[in-house]
């Protein structure tokens, strides 16, 4: 699936989208394997409660399911308007 | 409805001349704009919006059809622009359409107030050598409560 960081979440991550092969069944469980790939990932998860994430372009929580999505972003609380 | 995202400006005034127009229906139009404001100590250089396309599209349109639902409107409109904008500039306008005014004050403070937190959009701004993303505000997020019917 296409996993999408926005914000300072992409800053600290230090790229945009990637294409992550995953087993994951829930949210949280696909932020525990990129938390243990590397340390700029392990920071820009270390609190996941000042995280949004969207599934298929739907804001959701971290304990929703992965069935069969096809993209994922993380990003910090939005600011439009 | 009228939903755009984009980079460039867009004149307000031609904006809401031509939503207004030509409706025998609508007695009130109600609009909002947003600027970009410099009250930083250190005088901003620009800021810049970065957005989740797609998403934001879509976001809008289901802030904007909840607000149709809401209320009697005969037309909506939102204009949200990204990327490098300079104080002073439009960043965004919200246009309500309807019979009588209270729907139209009502649906834009509710376009307003969602626009704010459910649209993905992240503002940065850049001063002489410090880059800040700005961070929501807890009473942005109280600001939803109120259209939160209680029973």
């Amino acid at each position: 699936m296409d996993v999408m960081y926005f914000a300072w979440v992409r800053e600290r991550i230090g790229l945009p989208r990637e294409t992550v092969e995953t087993t994951a069944t829930t949210v949280a469980e696909l932020v525990e394997e990129l938390k243990a790939r590397e340390e700029r990932y392990a920071m820009a998860f270390s609190d996941i409660s000042a995280l949004r994430v969207a599934v298929d372009q739907e804001l959701t929580d971290f304990d929703a399911p992965l069935a069969r999505a096809r993209e994922v972003a993380f990003f910090p609380p939005m600011t439009g308007g | 409805m009228d939903i755009r995202v984009q980079e460039g400006p867009f004149a307000q005034g031609e904006e809401l001349d031509a939503f207004a127009k030509g409706r025998p229906d609508v007695g009130a139009v109600v609009s909002f704009t947003g600027l970009v404001r410099d009250l930083a100590p250190d005088p901003m250089k620009h800021m810049e919006i970065e957005h989740y396309p797609g998403m934001t599209e879509r976001a809008i349109t289901t802030i904007a059809e909840e607000a149709q639902q809401r209320w009697s409107l005969a037309d909506v409109l939102v204009i949200h622009r990204y990327g490098r904008l300079r104080p002073g500039d439009t960043i965004m306008m919200v246009a309500t359409a309807s019979r009588h005014r209270a729907d139209a004050f009502a649906a834009a403070e509710f376009l307003m107030d969602y626009l704010k937190s459910r649209a993905p959009f992240w503002k940065k701004e850049v001063t002489g050598d410090d880059a800040e993303w700005v961070a929501a505000k807890d009473e942005d997020e109280a600001a939803l409560d109120r259209w939160t019917p209680r029973d």
